[in-house]
């Protein structure tokens, strides 16, 4: 029989606000333990919790452009239960006035566009982090913790059950982020946890509508991990049924050293939560007008960019998904060619050399010491054949260790390319005069040894030969 | 009976609480006497009554996303039961 996977995500994503939500501590990441802690977010008895406004314009941002209806009416919850990691014994979150619902994002995966819808956006508090004294958590006899990130504000976005490959919900997991970067409302650096991934699997026979049991993995944060994690957990759940055993319901933890998921609890007691609303919180109101007024404030989204690259700038449809997947690229682009660089060369610099070289020195695009508007100079330097692309990449490397202007870097490198067809006869002369071998297999008939002659003159021009002059030079000579 | 023992134990497990057997019965009346009353409630008239989340005509109570300074971290950790380097200790927890 073959099997189908049916997955969900939860993504948790942090907000970028300066402060709690429900405090003022400073949510920076990386502070020594404990220090960015008060009596609100340890939830000692007696204090009262105050929404930061910019978590809600944040999440409401977030419900739009992720094409949710917002709820005007909103209220916080809360979710009960004990772990050292929550100091109040329970969690601060939304459960059945979420102020967002029934969303969805667009996936490209294989060329193909695809419709996840997403379930529900809520507001939440994150918890503390457990740091466990011995090795692994199994030999430890206690645990320490630390609650700087207690309060920490979370949107939680939850999808439905749309995704069928691994693939896709890395795709699905990617475009979030890409989308969430671009309204600027979460860093999205996976690294320091901001945003994070709870992943449900199940199978069920192809063809059949009834959902299996799931197991849920949680705390994915990256996107290799998730697609790794789903892979890997497909096949574990595929032999078990194939060998006509049946699912357990469970949450499983996935080992990225081991490359497997190991089981953490079952879920015989299925987790009662028991959810109140907060006495503490007073309801959110929202109107269309101010629904209207973040809406507007939003920046133009992937997509749109995506398509505006296409049918403006007859960018390929794998070019612009690349250039748009952050808005940090989208925007140098555009700086690249609002000089008038021609397009294609831009995206081929962008996404060739320049990626190549941030990638190496692990440096984002933002701090690239090569700016747009030198790049595009430099392109524009290439389609005027003021150099050839071969001396341009010299050009380039020397814009990346200095920062210097394109122009300067070929004046004072005598770099200009020589187009002057006297000068370049004359080396094309010495060439066929000093490599009689080659000439004669071209002239025998063997038209690739031209090459060999081509190269020969860019070498004798230290690259500064115009290479279709030198073709045709070498054509009528060689004849 | 609307609650049997089992219920009673299974609150007591998801409040982490360990009741012991002679306060069982006790409970168990105390529960039964709650779920009780709110059948009583239930039995209201509410057709026209709008569902109440906050019992306070308020809303809308927002604070600015500025820093206010933090506890300083003796201070947060005086009333912990255990400490070790600054992280408040606790039992390893493992479910």
């Amino acid at each position: 029989m073959e099997y189908e996977a049916v997955i969900g995500l939860e993504i948790h994503s942090e907000l970028k606000t300066k402060t709690k939500i429900f405090c003022g501590c400073e949510t920076s990441f990386g502070a020594e333990q404990n220090t960015h802690v008060c009596p609100v977010c340890l939830g000692l008895p007696g204090v009262l919790p105050v929404v930061n406004k910019r978590v809600v314009e944040f999440a409401i941002k977030a419900g739009i452009a992720l094409n949710c209806t917002i709820n005007k009416f909103s209220k916080f919850d809360r979710k009960n239960y004990y772990y050292p990691d929550l100091p109040k014994n329970f969690q601060t979150s939304q459960f059945d006035l979420p102020i967002a619902e029934h969303g969805y994002v667009d996936i490209n995966v294989d060329g193909r566009t695809k419709r996840i819808r997403v379930t529900r956006i809520h507001m939440e508090e994150d918890a503390g982090k457990l740091v466990h004294s011995g090795n692994t958590i199994k030999d430890s006899a206690s645990s320490n913790v630390d609650y700087n990130r207690t309060g920490v504000p979370l949107i939680e976005i939850v999808s439905e059950p749309d995704m069928r490959t691994p693939e896709e919900a890395r795709v699905y997991m990617e475009k979030v982020k890409s989308i969430l970067e671009y309204i600027d409302v979460s860093n999205c650096k996976m690294e320091e946890g901001n945003l994070r991934a709870d992943v449900n699997v199940s199978l069920r026979p192809e063809g059949t509508e009834k959902l299996g049991t799931k197991a849920e993995m949680k705390n994915i944060n990256s996107f290799k991990m998730a697609e790794n994690a789903l892979e890997y957990e497909i096949d574990r759940q595929r032999e078990i049924l194939e060998d006509g055993g049946h699912i357990v319901q469970e949450t499983r933890t996935w080992d990225d050293n081991k490359g497997m998921t190991l089981s953490m609890r079952t879920k015989e007691q299925a987790q009662d939560y028991r959810y109140m609303p907060e006495p503490d919180l007073v309801p959110i109101i929202t109107t269309d007008e101010q629904i209207e007024v973040l809406k507007q404030s939003l920046p133009m989204l992937p997509d749109a960019r995506k398509t505006k690259l296409m049918e403006e700038h007859g960018l390929s449809a794998y070019d612009a998904g690349i250039i748009t997947n952050s808005r940090a690229m989208a925007e140098y682009f555009d700086d690249i060619i609002c000089d008038g660089a021609d397009v294609k060369l831009a995206a081929n610099w962008l996404m060739g050399d320049l990626s190549k070289q941030l990638h190496a020195e692990n440096k984002d695009i933002q701090n690239s010491p090569v700016s747009a508007k030198y790049l595009g100079k430099m392109i524009k330097l290439v389609e005027k054949g003021v150099i050839s692309s071969k001396i341009a990449k010299e050009v380039f490397g020397e814009m990346w260790k200095t920062g210097a202007e394109p122009e300067a870097i070929v004046k004072e490198k005598g770099l200009v390319q020589i187009t002057d067809t006297a000068a370049i006869e004359k080396i094309v002369d010495t060439v066929i005069a000093d490599n009689p071998k080659p000439v004669a297999d071209y002239k025998g008939g063997n038209v690739k040894s031209i090459g060999f002659l081509v190269g020969q003159v860019m070498k004798a021009s230290k690259g500064k030969a115009n290479p279709g002059t030198v073709n045709t030079l070498l054509k009528t000579k060689l004849v | 009976m609307k609650v049997s023992g089992k219920d009673v134990e299974n609150v007591a497990g998801l409040s982490r609480l360990r009741i012991t057997e002679d306060k069982m019965d006790k409970y168990l009346i105390e529960f039964n006497d709650f779920l009780e009353y709110v059948d009583m409630l239930q039995k209201v008239d509410t057709e026209n009554v709008e569902p109440t989340a906050h019992v306070l005509p308020l809303q809308n109570v927002f604070r600015e996303d500025e820093i206010k300074p933090s506890l300083d971290r003796d201070m947060a950790l005086s009333n912990a039961p255990e400490k070790e380097n600054g992280y408040f200790k606790v039992p390893r927890i493992i479910e």
